[in-house]
């Protein structure tokens, strides 16, 4: 292992990254190192004493906390208010081989993470609202506010969500967040094939019942959750009285019989895929597409159609997003998956690292883009320091 | 308000300039009489006026490519404009600057109800999307108040809110994708109908960039479907603080209502004498709370917001019973600033937010400041998210009441800095806040900010004496960083 800085302040962080000689691997509780092209650093840069809440406000809706702290640690904090991070981010340690529960705060904005309200509720970068970091000069900058409501300057906090700690290293950030649901239901419906369940799922978020998830679980992906022949679940959240009327007004929409999971169950069962359970402890490679939802089961029969071999997935987002696993060998699917995108993008989210290293792992952009993103990078960080090559070669 | 110094060789070639346009566009897109240029002399900050050197009205993203291609080429500034509603000054014009409109960009591309999205042109209204959609039963969330002329394109730009906001967020919330013009003339496309734009969050910068950052020629926006039931409280308090501790408990209850509107003394009889909505006149403060939804959960919700009402206080609490009473309580929120332009010949609107628990504390401070600029104050308040809009009321025909208005103004915004918040919440910074940005930022949070600019237009030729109140040369930042506070450049415009 090479040498770690685990700074405990946002001085000793910035002087961390200027008194180092050449690239820095930024890591939180390392949950999801797996995920990314492989930075090819001399030092590791841990954050993870950057930890503790430094204000939660529950009545101006807004949390401070060290980039550092454990994710379920504000999740805690939060639950006592009953509050939430409304885009529901998910653990994804367990997909990575390590324990669930350790993933941070800052790890999961690095990575833009949403689980399945995404499409009622935005992601990660729609409730980051401000932030304390060091670009990659060693210089400490704050971006954003504490308030929910706020237009001044760029909107850095974008930037940085999804940016896999090429830009800058997160010292605290501050949340937007909201009341979490009193109660949810989910109404299951079973048999239908990817362009049915699309079609359903296309209904249902268009319809005036504010389903807050919808996901098609096709058969042999999760017989735990859906059985044998697949199913398609819709979650409807708010107080005891709205979901009843609105479960009412679905199931009067779509004309389909359905059974219902209830609280403990529904839980349950949108925790799984959030976390991606399918997944867990397979040795598969796993693709993340991104796609306008209503043509999702069109791209997934233009990938099965180009040949690619046994593959296991699932929907989510409404079809707004796929997870799509097959073996890790070869390019893992890339030219044929990417080839099959009409529009969106594929990210590969596990992989051995040699394919790492070898296949791209985010979507390869248009040459004008792909520049653009350049003199981004070189704007917060023009010598390469932080996460080189995490994203993109020479990013 | 000082402006970069104009380049006097650019102004000397304005009918050479013209003619290349000419070759670029239609010669009838491209406008250089003085009374037809006047019309875009200002925008809805109207204190600040300047003709630009010449106006281009573009009508494809080809010939916009090609207008920026040629100033790139030329080293000509580009003032990019919606309609022009901007209240901090965004679309000002440059005396030596190219004021290129987007007003042809007008049409509505594609309506996707199964993707929940629509691509629209730039310059089509806010509203216009919405009404688009209406027969659908769809509509775009967010509603800024000047959304029956202001452009969807000017919204991106300038990140707008509304009085939903707090529900359904901002601009940026709501937005999939854009294609946008940079200033080298290449054109790029960011996000598009799936939920997320892969690579660097480029279309989240953008966002409110404020014209800095490239010229949007298509965009794609969320719809969303119309809820079942809409209505509306009506609640009057005999304090601020009363109102305030209402806001406060209506959140912590868990209910985030679709909107949440206060009104101070002044607003409320302005607006009532007004558009006669039916407002109490005795109350010192006036709440409109809206929910939304299924009939039962709205039926449920208003019972809660009631009870926690007449817990705080309440003098009286009135809930819609139709559409047409709904729309009438809105009716005076809606006028609350052409209302008070009528008790006073000229009003200077404020934009900062704050934490809303300090309300009181600012709105104190607030009377304080007043009687001692001499000048009335009238609050409006988005108070769901803490975002103020302190009207000054002033008369631009006595000498130095402008001036006095700006400085009541500043001292306010500096106070929304010091409380915890920032100093706009939806207006954006443009020429008129740009001075207060050190409030807000240090040098090296500004300089990173202009580093991201330098990525995008390194001659910092697109809306340049905007946003940031030093210019700096692209070249030199990152040098700059351990000036010690000496200016290192001592030749460069500080405005």
């Amino acid at each position: 292992m090479s040498a770690a800085f685990e700074p405990r302040t946002a001085a000793e962080l910035a002087a961390a990254v200027a008194g180092s000689a050449g690239p820095l691997e930024i890591i939180g509780a390392g949950s999801k190192r797996g995920l990314g092209r492989p930075v090819n650093s001399g030092g590791l840069l841990d954050l993870s004493r950057l930890s503790g809440i430094i204000l939660y406000e529950p009545e101006e809706l807004v949390l401070t906390a060290g980039a550092g702290t454990p994710l379920a640690e504000i999740e805690q904090a939060l639950a006592e208010k009953k509050q939430m991070l409304a885009f529901e981010p998910p653990d994804l340690g367990p997909l990575y081989g390590r324990p669930a529960g350790q993933g941070t705060l800052g790890g999961m904005l690095a990575c833009n993470l949403a689980g399945p309200r995404r499409p009622k509720a935005g992601a990660a970068r729609d409730h980051f609202l401000g932030a304390l970091a060091v670009n990659g000069q060693g210089e400490i900058f704050k971006t954003g506010g504490r308030v929910v409501k706020n237009v001044t300057g760029y909107d850095l906090c974008k930037l940085l969500a999804g940016s896999f700690g090429t830009l800058a290293a997160l010292v605290e950030v501050t949340m937007k967040v909201l009341p979490a649901p009193e109660h949810e239901r989910t109404l299951v419906l079973g048999g239908l094939d990817d362009a049915g369940a699309v079609s359903l799922m296309t209904r249902a978020l268009g319809s005036a019942a504010e389903v807050s998830a919808a996901a098609h679980l096709p058969a042999g992906i999760a017989p735990s959750l859906a059985g044998d022949g697949g199913a398609t679940l819709l979650r409807l959240e708010g107080t005891a009285i709205s979901i009843t009327e609105r479960l009412a007004l679905l199931r009067r929409e779509l004309r389909e019989t359905a059974t219902e999971l209830a609280e403990a169950a529904s839980r349950e069962a949108w925790r799984s895929l959030r976390d991606l359970e399918p997944f867990h402890g397979t040795e598969e490679a796993l693709w993340r597409l991104s796609v306008p939802p209503a043509e999702s089961a069109s791209v997934m029969q233009r990938i099965a159609a180009s040949g690619l071999g046994a593959m296991r997935y699932f929907y989510d987002w409404g079809g707004g997003q796929i997870w799509l696993a097959l073996p890790a060998t070869g390019d893992a699917g890339a030219a044929r998956i990417r080839g099959a995108l009409a529009q969106g993008h594929a990210t590969l989210m596990r992989a051995p690292l040699p394919l790492r290293a070898a296949v791209d792992v985010f979507q390869p952009q248009e040459a004008a883009l792909a520049t653009l993103a350049r003199r981004v990078k070189e704007s917060f960080d023009p010598a390469g320091r932080l996460n080189p090559g995490r994203m993109y070669q020479g990013i | 308000m000082q402006m970069p110094e104009p380049d006097q060789g650019a102004i000397a070639r304005r009918g050479e300039i013209a003619a290349a346009l000419r070759r670029i566009l239609p010669a009838a897109s491209v406008i250089t009489e003085a009374d037809a240029r006047r019309a875009y002399e200002s925008d809805g900050l109207t204190a600040y006026r300047q003709p630009p050197l010449l106006v281009v009205l573009p009508s494809t993203t080809a010939e916009v490519a090609a207008v920026l291609r040629y100033c790139r080429e030329q080293r000509l500034k580009v003032v990019p404009r919606g309609a022009g509603t901007s209240l901090s000054g965004g679309a000002l014009p440059l005396a030596d600057g190219i004021l290129l409109g987007m007003a042809k960009f007008n049409r509505i591309l594609e309506v996707d109800l199964p993707n929940r999205c629509a691509v629209v042109q730039p310059g089509v209204t806010n509203l216009g999307i919405s009404q688009a959609v209406a027969g659908l039963g769809f509509y775009y969330a967010p509603d800024p108040s000047s959304q029956i002329a202001c452009t969807i394109g000017g919204n991106v730009a300038e990140n707008s809110g509304g009085v939903h906001c707090l529900k359904y967020g901002l601009t940026t919330n709501n937005l999939l994708g854009v294609e946008m013009v940079l200033m080298t003339g290449e054109v790029i496309r960011l996000g598009g109908k799936h939920l997320d734009a892969g690579g660097y969050d480029l279309l989240g910068v953008v966002t409110g960039s404020e014209g800095l950052l490239g010229v949007v020629t298509e965009v794609t926006v969320r719809l969303l479907r119309k809820p079942t039931t809409q209505r509306a409280l009506l609640i009057a308090f005999p304090s601020n603080e009363s109102a305030g501790e209402c806001v406060a408990k209506v959140i912590a209850a868990g209910i985030i209502p679709a909107g949440m509107e206060m009104m101070d003394r002044l607003a409320i009889q302005a607006a009532e004498d007004f558009v006669k909505a039916g407002y109490p006149l005795d109350a010192e403060s006036l709440l409109i709370i809206e929910l939304d939804g299924p009939p039962a959960e709205v039926d449920e919700l208003l019972a809660r917001v009631d009870a926690i009402a007449t817990a705080c206080s309440a003098m009286s609490c009135r809930a819609s019973t139709d559409e047409a009473e709904r729309q009438r309580f809105w009716a005076g929120r809606k006028a609350a600033f052409p209302a008070v332009g009528r008790i006073s010949p000229d009003y200077y609107c404020m934009d900062g937010t704050i934490p809303r628990r300090r309300l009181s504390e600012v709105l104190t401070a607030m009377t304080e400041m007043s009687s001692r600029y001499g000048l009335r104050v009238a609050n409006v308040f988005h108070a769901g998210d803490g975002n103020l809009h302190p009207l000054v009321l002033y008369d631009a025909n006595k000498p130095g009441e402008l001036e006095a208005a700006e400085a009541f103004g500043a001292d306010i915004l500096r106070l929304c800095v010091k409380v915890g918040g920032v100093l706009t919440g939806e207006h954006g910074v443009g020429v008129e806040k740009r001075d207060l940005m050190p409030t807000m930022f240090n040098e090296i949070d500004l300089e990173q900010q202009q580093r991201l600019k330098c990525a995008f237009d390194e001659e910092g030729l697109l809306n340049p004496g905007k946003v940031f109140p030093e210019l700096h040369r692209c070249a030199e930042m990152g040098r700059l960083h351990v000036s010690s506070g000496r200016l290192p450049h001592p030749e460069l415009p500080r405005f």
